[in-house]
Formats: C-alpha cells, sequence, structure tokens
C-alpha cells in the first residue's frame, strides 16, 4: 500500500474518507523525562488544505509535527493517535514509518544551513529521497533531480547536483530543502518555521514558492511559524498554540476579523501594525509559561484579563462557536451564552 | 533647530578578506559612503538584509570600529581615538545593546551587580546610592527587586534584555544604538519591550540608532528611516513616507515583503535572486540585477542621490527618470 | 592546492628542524657523553681522546651547524658504543618495535572505534555505562601499570604467557594488549563523543525525516561527519607507531626502538638518540600531513578552502 502510495502523484489521488480527512491527530501528548510539553492535539488535516500553526516559544507547535513523525528523540514519551488516511502512524514498526516519511508526509526545518548534511553533495541528498521512494535509479537520478531543481527555481539547477550545501546561501538551501521534499510526492509538507533563518525578500521568495506548488501539486502544507503574518498571507487555516494545547482554530479570514481566545486577541493587539494610525502597542503582560510549571487549568489563564475564578481550575475544551471556528475559552463561551441570552429575551419581549 | 546628536559624513569601511584559505585578498565594501544624522530624542532606523552593513554602521556609530574615510560626530565634536580615556568618557554617553542578550551579560553575576558596575567602573557615588540607583534603574525597565540577585540564566529573554537595557542606561547616555533588539523575543513579549523602549526614550530624551530587519517595529519606534543594500543607503527620509510610499525599488520590494497579519491577497514584489556578496558587487547600481525597472545605465552608472519634494534623499536611476524637474510639486 | 601542500611542508620540515635542534641542545646540556661511555674512571688523556673523536671538544654552536649539515647531507652520525652507523642501528630496530604497535594500533581501532559508535547510539544503556567506565578505567592506568599487573596476574600467577623477552608468538600477546587499551579507551570516549555531537545535529533528522532508515543514516549520514574529528586522533596514533612503545618495550625487555632510545639515552649516545628523535619527529610530521590532506577529502568544506587558494 505505501509502496503504491510513492510512486503514484499526489494529486491523483482520489479522497478516501468521507469528511476528506488525510491526517487526524487525536489526544497527542508528549512527556520529556516527567514533563509534559503537549498537552493533548486534536486536529484534522484536509487533503490539499493549507493549515497555519502559530504559537510563541514553548506553545508545542514544532513538538507536534515532529511526535508526529516520530522525529523526537526516544527520551520523549508520546501517546494518541495519528492517521494518515485512517492507518496508525504512532508506533509502528520503524519500516512502515520510513516508508511514510519523506514519502506521503515531508518536513523541511527553520535553517536550511544545517538541515543539509555538509559533507553529502545536495543533488545525492535529494536522490536518496528519490531512489527510496520513487524508485527512481541510476542516471535518471540525475535527470530528476535537475528537473526538480528547476521547480524550485534553484539557479543553475544542472551545475548545482555536484555542489555542497556550504556553496549555496541560506535561501537556496531551503530551495534544496523543498526539492528534497518534493521529491517524494507526498501529499502532505510540514514546513516548521521554513522563513525565520531567512532575510525579508528571500522569505517572500520562498513564501511565495510553496503556495506556487501547493497549488500545482495538490498536496496539503502544514506551515509552523511565530510570526501571525506570515501565516495569514499563506495559509486557509490557522490554529493557535499556547502552553502546549490548541487554544484557537478557524479559517484565516475568520482568525483575523473574529479573533475568539483572550490569547489570539492579545497577540494580534501586540503586533505593531503597519497600515494606518500608530498607536502604543498592547503587550501580553507576564511570561509564556515553562512547560515544569504549567498552570493547573486555562495554560492561559495567569496572563488572561478575562479570567474568572473557573478558568485556573479546569482546562477549557476546544469549543465551536461559529462554523469552522474553534475556541478553548471558558470566558469566552460564558460572555457568548449571556449575549446570546439577552438576544433571545429581547427577541421574545 | 537643534544640534544633531550623532553624524555621520560619508563613512567608508573596507575590510580585506581572504577568498579560500590562501586566496587573493578581496576587498569588501562593508559600509560604502554613507552619511546619516539623528536629532536628539528622536530614533534613526537602518534597514536592510544580511550584509547590507547596518550592524556596521551601528559600531562605527559608537567608535567600535573605525571608518576607512568619513569623519563620526558626536554632538558636533569628531569621537576621539577608541579605548583612549577621552573615548571611555565619551562612551558613557552612547551604549549600545544587542539581539542576544545572554551575550553580553556575565552568567555568574546578578543582575543587580551587572547593572551597578558601570558606577563602581566610573566611581560614582557611595556604594548605596549606588545600590539605589541599580535597584531603581531595574525597576523603571520593569524588574522588580526580586530579579535584582538573579543570575541571567534565571531570566526570560525579555527579562534579560529589560536588564541589559538597565545596564545599558544606568549611565544616562544619550545616545544608543540598538542593533535587533527585539528580534529574538516572542510576539507578546516584544511588544512589552518595545513599549518599554520608547517610554524610556521619552522620559531619558533618548537618540535612537535602532538596526532592524523588521519593518513593522521599525514603523512602530522611527522617525526616519534610512534603508540599506550592499553597504550604500539606498533611501532615506521619513519613517511614514518610505513605508507608505516607497520610491526606490529595492525599499519598496522590502515593504511589499512584510507579512501582515489578516492581510491575504495582495500584489507582493518578489526579487530575483539574493542580495550579491558584498566581496562581488555588482558595477553600476549594486541592486541592478535584482531590480524589476531595471535600466540600461544602472548597469555601469552608479546613482547619486536626488532629493524628492518631500525632503527624501533616493539613489536610483529610475526615480531620476520619473522626475523630470526636481522642483515638481506634491 | 600546490600553494597549500607548498606551505604545509614548509610548515613540516620546520617543526623537524625545531625538534632537531631541541634534541641537540637538551642532550648536550644534561650530561657528558664522555664520562658516561668511557666510564668515571678513564684516564684523562682517554677522555680527551675521545672528546676528540667525537668532536665533542669544539664549541656548542660548531657542533650544532656541523651536526645540522650532516643532517642535510643524510650523515646522521655514528653509535658512540658500538661505533656503526647509527642510523643502521636504529633502523634495524624498527621492525621489532612495529611488530608490537601494528597489532596494537589495530586493535585500538578495532576496539576503541565499535565501542564509542555503539556507546553514542545507546547512550545511556547499561552498555554505555559499561563502556565508558572501561574506557576510563583503561586510560587513566598507565601502561606500565597495567602491564606490570598483566605480568603478574596471567604470566606469573597463572603462568599461561610468557613474562617478556621474544622468540614466540606468546611473546607478543601481553605487550601488544598493554599498548593497546590505553589507546582503544581514548578512541572509544572520542568516537562516542564525535558521534553523539553528530547525532544531534539538524540534518540528522532531516535524513529521518526523508525516511531512510536509522541503520543507513548512522551509516551514510552520521559516520562520514563523525570521522572528521576522528581522524586527527588516529593520525596521532599513526604517528606514534615508532615512539609509542617506549614505556612497554622496557617492561617486557622488548628489543625494540623503545628500548635502545632508554640505553642510547642513558649512556648518552647522542648520535643514536639523536637519529630517533629525528625519526619520531618525521613520522609524526608526517602523520600530521596525511591528516590534514585526509581533512580535505573527507570534510569538503575544507577541500574548497584549499582549492580556491591555488588560483
Amino acid at each position: 500500500m505505501a509502496d503504491l502510495v510513492g510512486t503514484a502523484p499526489a494529486s491523483a489521488f482520489p479522497a478516501t474518507s468521507s469528511s476528506g480527512a488525510l491526517l487526524t491527530i487525536e489526544g497527542l501528548t508528549v512527556d520529556f523525562s516527567g514533563v509534559r510539553v503537549l498537552r493533548g492535539i486534536d486536529l484534522t488535516l484536509s487533503r490539499g488544505e493549507s493549515l497555519g500553526i502559530v504559537g510563541e516559544s514553548g506553545s508545542g507547535k514544532s513538538v507536534t509535527w515532529l511526535a508526529t513523525l516520530g522525529l523526537l528523540p526516544r527520551t520523549a514519551n508520546v501517546s494518541g493517535s495519528v492517521q494518515l488516511d485512517g492507518q496508525e502512524m504512532l508506533g509502528v514498526a520503524a519500516s512502515r514509518l520510513d516508508r511514510i516519511r519523506g514519502g506521503r508526509v515531508a518536513m523541511i526545518f527553520q535553517d536550511p544551513s544545517s538541515a543539509l548534511n555538509p559533507v553529502i553533495r545536495i543533488g545525492k541528498q535529494v536522490g536518496e529521497v528519490l531512489a527510496r521512494h520513487q524508485g527512481v535509479s541510476g542516471a535518471n537520478i540525475r535527470a530528476e533531480t535537475k528537473r526538480l531543481f528547476d521547480l524550485v527555481g534553484l539557479p543553475d539547477a544542472a551545475r548545482r547536483f555536484d555542489a555542497y550545501p556550504h556553496e549555496l546561501s541560506g535561501g537556496q538551501n531551503q530551495r534544496v530543502m523543498i526539492a528534497m521534499a518534493l521529491a517524494g510526492k507526498p501529499d502532505v509538507l510540514v514546513a516548521d518555521e521554513p522563513t525565520t533563518a531567512l532575510d525579508a525578500t528571500i522569505q517572500a521568495q520562498i513564501l511565495d514558492l510553496l503556495t506556487t506548488i501547493r497549488r500545482e501539486t495538490g498536496m496539503a502544507l502544514v506551515l509552523i511559524s511565530h510570526d501571525l503574518g506570515v501565516v495569514s498571507e499563506t495559509c486557509e487555516r490557522i490554529m493557535v498554540m499556547y502552553g502546549g494545547r490548541v487554544v484557537e482554530a478557524a479559517p484565516s479570514d475568520s482568525i483575523f476579523a473574529n479573533p475568539q481566545h483572550p490569547y489570539t486577541q492579545g497577540l494580534l493587539a501586540a503586533l505593531p501594525p503597519f497600515d494606518g494610525a500608530l498607536h502604543r502597542l498592547i503587550p501580553i503582560e507576564g511570561q509564556v509559561p515553562e512547560p515544569a510549571n504549567m498552570p493547573p487549568g486555562c495554560p492561559f489563564a495567569p496572563r488572561c484579563a478575562q479570567r474568572m475564578t473557573v478558568c485556573k481550575e479546569t482546562i477549557p475544551p476546544l469549543t465551536q462557536t461559529e462554523a469552522g471556528h474553534f475556541s478553548a475559552c471558558i470566558a469566552g463561551a460564558v460572555t457568548e451564552a449571556r449575549q446570546s441570552l439577552k438576544v433571545h429575551k429581547s427577541v421574545l419581549a | 533647530m537643534t544640534e544633531n546628536i550623532l553624524e555621520l559624513h560619508g563613512i567608508s569601511r573596507t575590510y580585506s578578506t581572504r577568498q579560500g584559505l590562501f586566496g587573493r585578498k578581496v576587498p569588501v565594501h562593508a559600509v560604502d559612503e554613507v552619511s546619516l544624522s539623528l536629532q536628539p530624542g528622536q530614533t534613526l532606523a537602518l534597514v536592510g538584509e544580511s550584509g547590507s552593513g547596518k550592524s556596521t554602521t551601528g559600531r562605527i556609530a559608537l567608535g567600535l570600529e573605525l571608518p576607512n574615510s568619513g569623519h563620526v560626530l558626536f554632538r558636533g565634536a569628531e569621537l576621539p581615538p577608541a579605548h583612549t580615556s577621552a573615548w571611555r568618557r565619551m562612551r558613557t554617553h552612547m551604549q549600545m545593546i544587542y539581539q542576544d542578550p545572554l551575550a553580553v551579560l556575565d552568567r555568574r553575576l546578578s543582575i543587580l551587580d551587572q547593572v551597578r558596575e558601570p558606577l563602581d567602573i566610573h566611581d560614582i557615588g557611595s556604594a548605596s546610592e549606588r545600590n539605589n540607583k541599580a535597584l531603581a534603574m531595574l525597576d523603571a525597565v520593569g524588574l522588580n527587586a526580586n530579579y535584582a540577585s538573579s543570575l541571567p540564566h534565571q531570566l526570560s529573554g525579555g527579562q534579560r534584555q529589560r536588564a541589559v537595557l538597565a545596564r545599558a542606561l544606568i549611565m544616562q547616555p544619550a545616545l544608543l544604538v540598538c542593533d535587533e533588539p527585539v528580534s529574538a523575543l516572542d510576539v507578546s513579549i516584544q511588544a512589552q519591550v518595545v513599549n518599554l523602549l520608547m517610554d524610556l526614550q521619552k522620559d531619558l530624551r533618548l537618540s535612537l540608532l535602532f538596526i532592524s530587519h523588521d519593518l513593522k517595529v521599525v514603523r512602530q519606534v522611527s522617525q526616519r528611516i534610512a534603508v540599506m543594500y550592499l553597504g550604500r543607503i539606498v533611501e532615506y527620509g521619513e519613517t511614514n513616507l518610505l513605508l507608505s510610499n516607497p520610491t526606490h525599488p529595492y525599499t519598496k520590494a522590502l515593504v511589499s515583503a512584510v507579512p501582515v497579519a489578516g492581510r491575504r491577497t495582495r500584489e507582493r514584489i518578489i526579487l530575483k535572486g539574493e542580495p550579491p556578496n558584498p566581496a562581488d558587487r555588482p558595477t553600476g547600481c549594486a541592486f541592478h540585477p535584482r531590480c524589476p525597472v531595471v535600466r540600461p545605465e544602472c548597469v555601469s552608472v552608479s546613482p547619486t542621490f536626488s532629493t524628492l519634494p518631500d525632503g527624501r534623499s533616493v539613489a536610483c536611476h529610475a526615480v531620476d527618470a520619473a522626475q523630470p524637474t526636481k522642483e515638481v510639486g506634491i | 592546492m600546490l600553494r597549500f601542500a607548498a606551505i604545509r611542508i614548509l610548515r613540516a620540515v620546520l617543526t623537524i628542524a625545531l625538534v632537531v635542534t631541541f634534541a641537540f641542545l637538551v642532550l648536550r646540556l644534561s650530561g657528558d657523553p664522555a664520562r658516561s661511555i668511557m666510564g668515571d674512571d678513564a684516564s684523562p688523556e682517554a677522555m680527551a681522546a675521545f672528546r676528540r673523536e667525537w668532536g665533542l671538544d669544539q664549541p656548542l654552536w660548531a657542533q650544532y651547524l656541523h651536526y645540522f649539515a650532516a643532517i642535510l647531507h643524510g650523515e646522521l652520525g655514528r653509535s658512540m658504543r658500538g661505533g656503526g652507523p647509527a642510523l643502521d642501528l636504529v633502523l634495524g630496530r624498527i621492525p621489532a618495535t612495529l611488530m608490537l604497535t601494528l597489532p596494537a594500533l589495530l586493535m585500538k581501532l578495532a576496539i576503541g572505534i565499535p565501542a564509542g559508535i555503539y556507546a553514542a547510539l545507546h547512550r545511556d544503556s547499561a552498555i554505555d555505562r559499561a563502556v565508558m567506565v572501561t574506557a576510563v578505567a583503561g586510560y587513566t592506568v598507565p601502561s606500565f601499570v597495567l602491564g606490570l599487573v598483566l605480568v603478574q596476574v596471567l604470566a606469573i600467577w597463572f603462568a599461561w604467557l610468557p613474562t617478556g623477552g621474544t622468540g614466540s608468538l606468546q611473546h607478543l600477546i601481553l605487550p601488544i594488549i598493554t599498548l593497546g587499551v590505553g589507546g582503544a579507551a581514548v578512541l572509544a570516549r572520542f568516537v562516542r563523543s564525535a558521534m553523539l555531537e553528530v547525532l544531534g545535529q539538524p540534518y540528522i533528522r532531516t535524513a529521518s525525516a526523508k525516511g531512510i532508515p536509522w541503520a543507513a543514516v548512522v551509516r551514510g549520514h552520521a559516520l562520514p561527519n563523525a570521522a572528521i574529528p576522528t581522524v586527527t586522533i588516529v593520525g596521532f596514533m599513526v604517528g606514534n607507531l615508532i615512539a609509542g612503545a617506549v614505556v612497554v618495550e622496557s617492561v617486557f625487555s622488548w628489543p625494540g626502538l623503545g628500548n635502545l632510545l632508554v640505553v642510547s639515552v642513558t649512556a648518552r649516545d647522542l648520535a643514536v638518540v639523536q637519529c630517533i628523535l629525528l625519526l619520531v619527529a618525521v613520522a609524526m610530521v608526517l602523520s600530521n600531513l596525511i591528516v590534514d590532506f585526509l581533512y580535505g577529502f573527507l570534510d569538503p568544506r575544507l577541500a574548497e578552502a584549499n582549492s580556491t587558494g591555488g588560483h
């Protein structure tokens, strides 16, 4: 099954389940030596969707996807369920996982220059994926690698096959990483802060490239970033994470027009505006909590202006507030309920 | 008109690096003919990508690095030679903070000790006065007395940057050079530090030379911007003018590349290629290989500055061509 | 590349010259060869004759210049004790020494490298801890102590092996083990830390994310990187092939170069000592040169720096 998957182009896949869910994560938790850093993640990724994961340091946004792909160190204790087309990925045999990684789900990382092996020619590093997941061999590897390099806009593609990573700039290395990810014809590309280490104009190039490729290949894109601006321009749906949890998930337009969770509201207010009048920034007071000192209730409660007594004890569940818009906030739900109650009364009166 | 606190006149800085281990020495023009001025209590932002020379310019402004040519005037007077006692006296009036606060904090000394250290070195006041002054400074940057005895690693990133600020400001400098001071901080913390920096600027009448790649932060803190590309200034003027209506094609691309939360469909200018190596500077206008509006003369002739009616300076042949006479009104 | 090589070779020659000078001075200033070879009871006339014969009556700088000129002509002097050419004497002992040091080197590599790799791959496991404890013990115990303990246990108590001397393969076993254990321990620790460093690099995670099986990641991605720092220490061991057995040869009365060195130093047999030191220096410097060039081969970042140097 996985072999078949590896050789067929991603776009040729029919949607399997009725919901079109490609990847489903349920109750994913991660502990590092007894300290829980990921505290139960649920999410569904649809075919061809672009999903942005936003959060500050320690929010668990990278750990979620490293855990999904079994890339955490052995000391990490992972539990929960991750299903790709209904097939469980967590805890499967290494040989099965290795057919998924780089084949059906590819991942690229923050600092492309250190994410590539310094002593291996970049052509060979891309060729490895072609050989393993696409059964390409011999001279075809060179031809196919050149095609991929052209596709990702690496200048002088034919000559680059024999180059080493240190001979390329950071932006070019990120293009190599993307070429390597595309080599497996993945259904999902997970990009972990792919532009954070790059200059502004290069960031624009890479985000543009990712969007173009997604549109052309029909693969799903998971873009992990600390920058709300980066995901808002690239992704259709956005998940905001805080303290190892998802606090809000909604279509991109909806989350910016109508943020529900106090943390999301706070993040947006803390951003310096780039249009319109200047105003004093409204920071979120306090610090991001350490995983070892996570508050027992809502992770954001200690910094939250709207917190109620119940927030300190109860972990709020992610609940739907409007179509496709989820928020994990008790205070928000209460205000919402009160408002709808008032509306009802006035209608009745 | 008030006197400028800092003026750079035609500053150039050339390194020579070897290409390869034993190769020829190649001159690298890190900073090339840069002129800037900063008024008291104002903020001038230096903006550019890696290799633009913005950090080198900041170090030259403080006398930490000497220009090969050009002059640095601080309060109208030329900087004394580096590491002399006159320079050290002057340096108490000009301080610098960096992106990584851990790099400047001593991991074995308490925060209070480090903030007090400049007073100790210059032997200002009695021991208890120094302590009180340091505590007051820590309070001013939002670190209460509980943090005074902490070691740097016991603080969060934002708190460390506050400590560094307290240390830099304890000698009541007139000029603070900030090299990417909030780039490493999370968004929610970044806003705290940006607000703090602006409050302190107002209270202490600080002048800031603010080096950053983040145009959103730059828009928030600065009155003027100098955009640098490969060691040269390409556009220089009021922040709101440059960001709302950039004229140099490079500034245009930078502005359009700013990721803005909640904005989705937008014509983004995607530049071809990458900033070339400063050691291999293109002829004519250094930006011409990536420029979307490149003209024949750009390849061979380096553009000079023209002043636009709104007061900004731009070095671009295409902009010159679009301005038939310099007297064009707005 | 040529220029890189030329500079390296020049530096190597300079190093050798320095070693030779150092040896010359230390030997001349630390004792009188005439007295130690002729004996305290030799007549003043005989001593003077000896000094004249060997040029010891000339000023130090003249001796030095003469000595250096001779070396440049490939003339390494004659043994003051035996009278034969020092070089022949020294070269004659090399096979015996290599008979110990070569197998010992193989033992270091064969045990140290796999043990280090295994320990790194199974970090914090029982085997890792066992390897590390053994390794610390292996290089903190001096080789002469280890040698004496081995002799006591295996040769004297159990009488399985001879206590020293030559003649059979059994005679080789104890000295080789004594020589090999310390090096294997050093190598195991070194390889382990080099591997751990490499395994923590982002490109290893990238390789796993590509779906490359772990064994292939280790073989294809981790080992080539860990090899780079390891080459240095292996190079040092190779350079030490000639000189590395001084102590052990003494413990086991092995007739190798080390033994000759000890005897010649005691006797102030200048030409022989200088010849040995020269040989040791050449071996060290040569292995260093090889390491440098291997670096360029293993690490493309350096190779490029070297090759652009050629323009």
